[in-house]
């Protein structure tokens, strides 16, 4: 019973923090200087053109009128029109969605695996001089944010040794009759290898320099747990009953280790998917974050509203599924 | 059974001396770069246009690293880029920790409805993707490093509310500070001399963690053409000028790149350096 009311208290708050979100954005973007109905026509446009866009945008109301009649559309999946290209928000929005999912995921299972690895290698060989090497790089990897990395991959695996694609998705020349934007996925699904390797050559870069500060992190925050349960009686038990040093690492300290930086991976995903707005810009990846630049520069106020929006709620719902996920793994609290 | 804390000292050391110096080093160029840079880093001249540096075949005496596309000298654009990035680090820090510790000082000690305000507050801003929300807000207060230095305070002030709450919620449950109200101070008397003493150490570390943001956030924003007027030199406008013509003059994306590089690792290090020794564990 507690627990169905933390879950519902968990979503009158998410509710709330989006409704936050969206007001901010929409005044914040209202107050900009200069009219984006002007910019939008060409020069020698009359007062009369202008008018009739501005009543057909909703920009003669007020604001808090403007911002009802928004919220009424959203209600109904209607996230006005873009500016700059005179299209449903929603279409441009859910057409570029998929390319940021798929860099993103990538990026975690990046980041996962290589501080995993880390984390384990570190355990098993601890107190050695492997520690403290993991040690420094794990420190130098995390002070370094997301945007330095994409440039030092740019010049070490791009010009210096090119074996990477630096900008771009996927080659135009690359014949693709997909249904869906999730190429990758769809690739993997239908088992067009040559996609799948296109892909990948890619999304390597971006991904690797979204992914090596929270490898970082779950470098670190995994060894510590781990060399923290190392000491535990059970763990003792199972060494005494024989196991090699590698399994008891990874059968018995591994599974209780890996809850407190379960909960901090899912604050730190969400970070990584912020990253991606300069990350795509970097690479030049035509994703929500590189079109969202370009909707700043052309001033395209529908379409900046629907993609803040559209990322907050993105990080809400991994912080609500984190949260989640930690009540279905923690067996404390299952039985709740 | 050896010290422990022998092996935590030592490379703390360096690491600070090795930060500060870099810092240093950084800091008189910045301040003394009219003096020291070998040309005018606006003068353009297409007769000069992409120069190799010095070390290589068909350079120009005085242009050490090399020249961009426009024949702009690299080494005294990065000289005075170095100005943008202080100046930056230095302000919209410092006012970002004074804003941010204020708060999470005021919702950590006193909890009840300022803490609730503040903390819905920081909620909603963890929703917002930091990059884009600073992008969006040059855009809304115009290029300039005003409208920088008050975007960043606008993003950054959750960092250190955030943390600075949850030090004030551990220190004020302590014995020390309920004996200092025993002993009549009043509850914002007890917040200065009591909770703020404590919680220094923690402002101190991540206000130079704020400061390395802060030039990457600067630079990110001229990256994408939106700090300041196109023609000051920042970093970040020369990496993405580099990023352009990588293939044809990798100098002007890596000497720009290299010393951003340098600068936001040492402020990190330095901050994980002071908060290592102020930590009274391993004092």
């Amino acid at each position: 019973m507690t627990l169905l009311r933390a879950i519902l208290l968990r979503l009158l708050t998410t509710a709330i923090t989006l409704f936050g979100v969206a007001v901010i954005v929409f005044v914040v973007i209202r107050v900009v200087p200069g009219n984006p109905i002007a910019m939008m026509l060409p020069p020698g446009a009359t007062e009369a053109d202008i008018l009739r866009l501005e009543t057909q945008y909703g920009f003669d109301k007020t604001i808090p009128q403007q911002f009802m009649i928004w919220l009424g559309g959203v209600m109904q999946g209607d996230f006005g029109t873009s500016i700059s290209t005179r299209q449903p928000v929603s279409g441009l929005v859910l057409s570029r969605l998929p390319a940021t999912l798929e860099l993103s995921i990538v990026a975690l299972i990046i980041a996962v695996t290589l501080g995993g690895t880390m984390a384990l290698l570190g355990t098993r060989f601890r107190d050695s001089k492997t520690e403290g090497a993991i040690d420094v790089t794990a420190g130098m990897a995390l002070s370094i944010p997301d945007f330095l990395w994409g440039l030092v991959l740019i010049l070490l695996f791009g010009v210096l040794w090119p074996v990477f694609h630096i900008s771009g998705r996927i080659s135009p020349s690359l014949d693709i009759d997909f249904t869906t934007n999730f190429y990758l996925f769809e690739a993997l699904l239908r088992l067009r290898f040559d996609v799948i390797a296109d892909l990948i050559g890619h999304m390597v870069m971006p991904a690797l320099a979204l992914a090596i500060p929270l490898a970082a992190i779950i470098a670190q925050l995994l060894k510590q747990s781990l060399k923290e349960t190392m000491h535990l009686d059970y763990v003792t038990l199972a060494r005494t009953k024989g196991y090699g040093e590698a399994k008891v690492i990874t059968r018995e300290a591994l599974p209780n280790a890996l809850l407190p930086t379960l909960t901090l991976v899912g604050v730190q995903f969400t970070f990584l998917i912020g990253g991606t707005v300069i990350i795509e810009r970097l690479f030049s990846y035509e994703g929500l974050g590189n079109m969202a630049i370009d909707a700043v520069i052309n001033r395209d106020l529908p379409l900046i509203q629907g993609i803040v929006i559209l990322f907050a709620l993105i990080f809400t719902l991994v912080n609500l599924a984190v949260d989640m996920l930690y009540v279905v793994l923690n067996p404390r609290l299952r039985h709740a | 059974m050896r010290d422990a804390r022998a092996d935590v000292r030592r490379p703390v050391g360096l690491r600070l001396w090795l930060s500060g110096g870099w810092l240093s080093l950084l800091t008189l160029a910045a301040i003394f770069a009219p003096l020291i840079a070998p040309q005018d880093p606006l003068a353009q001249d297409l007769f000069l246009g992409r120069l190799p540096p010095f070390w290589e075949s068909g350079t120009e005496p005085g242009f050490y690293l090399g020249t961009d596309s426009l024949g702009r000298d690299v080494l005294s654009r990065i000289l005075y880029g170095a100005r943008l990035a202080l100046i930056v680090a230095l302000v919209a820090g410092t006012l970002t920790c004074l804003i941010g510790a204020t708060l999470g000082l005021i919702a950590g000690y006193y909890r009840g409805w300022p803490d609730r305000i503040i903390s819905r507050f920081v909620d909603i801003w963890m929703a917002f993707p930091p990059v884009l929300f600073s992008i969006l807000l040059i855009a809304v207060l115009g290029p300039g490093l005003v409208s920088i230095i008050i975007a960043i305070v606008i993003i950054d002030w959750t960092r250190f509310a955030r943390v600075i709450r949850a030090e004030a919620i551990s220190q004020g449950a302590m014995d020390y500070v309920a004996s200092a109200q025993v002993a009549g101070r009043t509850k914002f008397g007890t917040m200065l001399a009591e909770i703020l003493p404590n919680v220094l150490p923690t402002i101190v570390a991540l206000l130079t963690l704020e400061m390395g943001i802060a030039v990457i956030i600067e630079a990110i924003l001229s990256f994408v053409n939106l700090s300041i007027s196109t023609d000051s030199p920042t970093w970040g406008g020369m990496i993405s000028e580099g990023r352009i013509s990588v293939h044809q003059a990798w100098w002007v994306l890596v000497f720009p790149l290299i010393t951003l590089f340098l600068t936001v690792l040492s402020f990190s290090q330095l901050g994980e350096g002071l908060k290592d020794r102020f930590d009274p564990v391993l004092r």
